[in-house]
């Protein structure tokens, strides 16, 4: 069946079978950001934006994205920049797998609260296992990132 | 794995029903459960296109879609002012926002599962199921009917004033709960939802008047004394039946007290 779609910014119309899983068909596009971390629904790696929302993709069929916007990180290397130096300052990763993933997730999350609480930012985040570390480097590091964003709004305003 | 052969959107609850009663056909939720499933599908049935995605205030009664989301229960002002944030304690500890931002309420209560926090939550309140086409059906009823070939369409919440108070306990965040209870207050009843049993939840009412003098240790402690005895709960990888009755016992004294002061 045919679909399309806009894929990180360009229309897309692809055939595909009916249970080809999302997370399959962005990788089959080249997004290897997209990660399959665990098989069972939990680990957030496979987190990618659908309609402006983060989901796991390793569980939604890709007929549903049908019409509607994807995003990954590939689609968002301007922000996730910036987020991602914040994040190695604080050598918060190892192997860096679960990267993309709460990237996407924690980039949601500023979306809906540009301004959340440590609490906040844990429960926004919950649903992103790392294996590596204790999630104490990547709460520092994305606190970093939003002082970062506030003094850059700051100097744009003054300007 | 999960193999479709046919997916389709029907544009009618009955174009719905008509692939539903097909051999081999299933009803697309958030589809979570039903991917980790080795399961092979003629039909794949997916409502999308039936405007089921919504929370609607109808005169005295909510009314949730079939294919509303965990994050929306958990996020909406109207549900969680009417619960008090019972409605946003029961989501926030399922899995993630990205997990929650899939799973529907249809298909977290059709299937009616023994880990569930969203089956255990609205039956503790005035709760109805709208099947099609076997019609309204009180919740707690809901719970106990047979699997049928039956289309969850919504959720109909009575908005009876109520107080009610959602506990569980994991063990560790995210991970399905070992145990479920919610506790509420209306019409003059008091309920107590037990669930993740890990049994799909049940329900004991206040049958012997425990409460009749209101809440208080000694009430607690009677209508404890009440449940445990009858409550049923089994063992698993995450918590043995023992386990699970020393939590109950905790978990109901501890909603109650929360409601007490939620009454206050």
């Amino acid at each position: 069946m045919k679909i399309t779609l806009n894929l990180n910014g360009q229309e897309i119309t692809k055939d595909i079978e009916p249970d080809l899983l999302l997370i399959d068909f962005l990788r089959a596009q080249g997004c290897y950001s997209v990660k399959r971390g665990c098989d069972t629904s939990n680990c957030g790696l496979c987190t990618v934006l659908l309609n402006d929302r983060p989901v796991l993709s390793c569980s939604v069929l890709a007929v549903r994205a049908c019409n509607g916007t994807v995003l990954t990180l590939e689609g968002l290397q301007e922000e996730a920049k910036p987020l991602a130096t914040f994040i190695a300052s604080q050598g918060a990763e190892q192997c860096g797998f679960c990267n993309p993933g709460f990237m996407m997730n924690t980039l949601a999350l500023l979306k809906e609260k540009p301004n959340p609480t440590d609490e906040e930012i844990k429960e926004f985040l919950a649903g992103n296992l790392c294996r590596c570390s204790g999630y104490e480097g990547q709460l520092r590091g994305i606190k970093g990132y939003i002082a970062y964003l506030k003094e850059e709004g700051n100097h744009h305003e003054s300007i | 794995m999960l193999t479709i052969n046919n997916y389709v959107r029907p544009k009618t609850i009955e174009e719905a029903h008509d692939y539903a009663v097909k051999p081999k056909s299933v009803i697309l939720g958030g589809m979570l459960w039903l991917k980790m499933m080795n399961r092979e599908v003629d039909y794949a049935i997916d409502l999308s296109d039936l405007n089921l995605d919504q929370i609607e205030v109808k005169d005295d009664e909510i009314h949730i879609g079939a294919m509303v989301n965990l994050r929306d229960l958990e996020v909406n002002p109207l549900l969680n002012e009417y619960t008090h944030g019972a409605i946003k304690e029961a989501m926030r500890h399922i899995v993630g926002v990205q997990f929650r931002n899939l799973a529907t309420i249809g298909g977290s209560l059709f299937g009616r599962f023994g880990f569930s926090d969203v089956l255990t939550i609205f039956m503790a309140m005035d709760a109805y199921v709208e099947l099609y086409p076997t019609g309204i059906v009180p919740i707690r009823e809901f719970a106990n009917m047979k699997m049928s070939k039956d289309i969850l369409v919504r959720v109909i919440v009575k908005k009876t004033p109520l107080h009610i108070v959602y506990l569980s306990q994991r063990n560790s965040e995210t991970d399905f709960p070992i145990l479920t209870c919610a506790v509420s207050h209306f019409n003059n009843e008091y309920y107590c939802i037990i669930g993740a049993r890990p049994l799909k939840a049940i329900d004991f009412i206040d049958e012997n008047h425990c409460f009749e003098e209101g809440i208080n240790e000694d009430s607690i402690n009677n209508f404890v004394n009440y449940v445990i005895p009858q409550l049923v709960v089994g063992s698993n990888l995450r918590g043995s039946s023992e386990y699970r009755k020393k939590i109950a016992k905790v978990l109901i004294k501890r909603a109650f007290l929360q409601l007490k002061k939620e009454e206050a």
